[in-house]
């Protein structure tokens, strides 16, 4: 399992915004534990909303690290505010949108939306935003306590580039 | 704008970004050791005091940076006389009077109270 929460970026305006999107499926194990049938009740597939969070922390995350052409370690810091209105099943998609509000060498701070997309007969899809979500970045070498850590990008690794290869968006990284 | 009009908006701020209750922040409250703040809220309370009142703030301007790491400025884990006049010159919105008496390092983020903050905005606003 590889801990990737968005499937694809579908927007990005270079140190302003990133939309990404994420699947959901049945074929993903987490989704058969949350919940699974216990007694008196069906199972229920529904999207840890936890990890929306993630998926919202990598989207903007990669936004953040895009300004930079991620020489920076960005990490996730603090996530200010995280409101969820509705859940998330198999078959539908979530597409999380980043925007950056504040940026400098510390960190960034972002504001961002969820939507569920679902697909209705005949083609139609219907989009809603249920979500919002404030979070904010450290860029890890300028962290305010002047801590040390290790020389290489181990936060946009492999996959990442990946996830932004096969998205089209065009880099030297 | 006046000192009152000033603390009320820098009350919301740390409401905000610290989600304390707005009766707990008293200008004497201390940002750590009352009001809970971690490292990253300092960086949280630096963007949103430049929304709210439209102003930038420098890296190191509002927050000191690097004290602990330089060895001229801290020994034994207490700041030195030299470390104490620099951190008074570049942050003179913080009342270091109490800090003095006993200065360890672990302790030199409590100079960073409510009324420090409002001092920071005030001179700030005074300079634009």
């Amino acid at each position: 399992m590889r801990w990737m929460w968005i499937d694809r970026v579908v927007e990005l305006v270079p140190r302003q915004k990133l939309v990404a999107i994420k699947h959901v499926s049945l074929a993903e194990d987490h989704l058969h534990e949350h919940f699974p049938a216990a007694a008196g009740r069906d199972a229920l597939p529904v999207m840890p909303a936890s990890l929306i969070v993630e998926g919202c922390a990598q989207t903007a995350g990669i936004l953040v690290g895009h300004a930079e052409e991620f020489r920076e370690k960005v990490i996730l810091a603090k996530v200010g505010k995280f409101e969820l209105d509705r859940d998330a099943f198999p078959g539908q998609t979530l597409r999380y949108s980043a925007t950056i509000q504040q940026m400098d060498k510390v960190g960034a701070a972002t504001v961002g939306t969820i939507e569920l997309l679902e697909y209705g007969a005949g083609g139609t899809v219907t989009a809603a935003i249920v979500g919002r979500i404030d979070l904010m970045f450290s860029h890890l070498d300028n962290n305010m306590s002047g801590e040390k850590f290790p020389e290489h990008n181990f936060v946009f690794g492999e996959s990442f580039k990946t996830l932004l290869r096969s998205s089209g968006v065009a880099g030297a990284w | 704008m006046t000192r009152d009009e000033i603390f009320e908006k820098v009350r919301d701020v740390l409401v905000d970004a610290l989600a304390v209750d707005e009766e707990d922040v008293k200008p004497s409250s201390r940002l750590t050791t009352d009001l809970g703040a971690e490292s990253i809220d300092f960086l949280d309370i630096v963007f949103k005091l430049e929304q709210q009142f439209g102003f930038k703030i420098a890296q190191g301007e509002l927050f000191p940076e690097n004290v602990a790491q330089d060895p001229e400025y801290v020994k034994d884990g207490k700041v030195t006389a030299k470390g104490l006049s620099a951190l008074k010159a570049r942050l003179p919105h913080a009342d270091f009077s109490k800090f003095e008496a006993d200065p360890q390092i672990t302790k030199v983020a409590e100079v960073f109270t409510v009324d420090a903050l409002v001092t920071f905005v005030e001179r700030k606003l005074a300079a634009k």
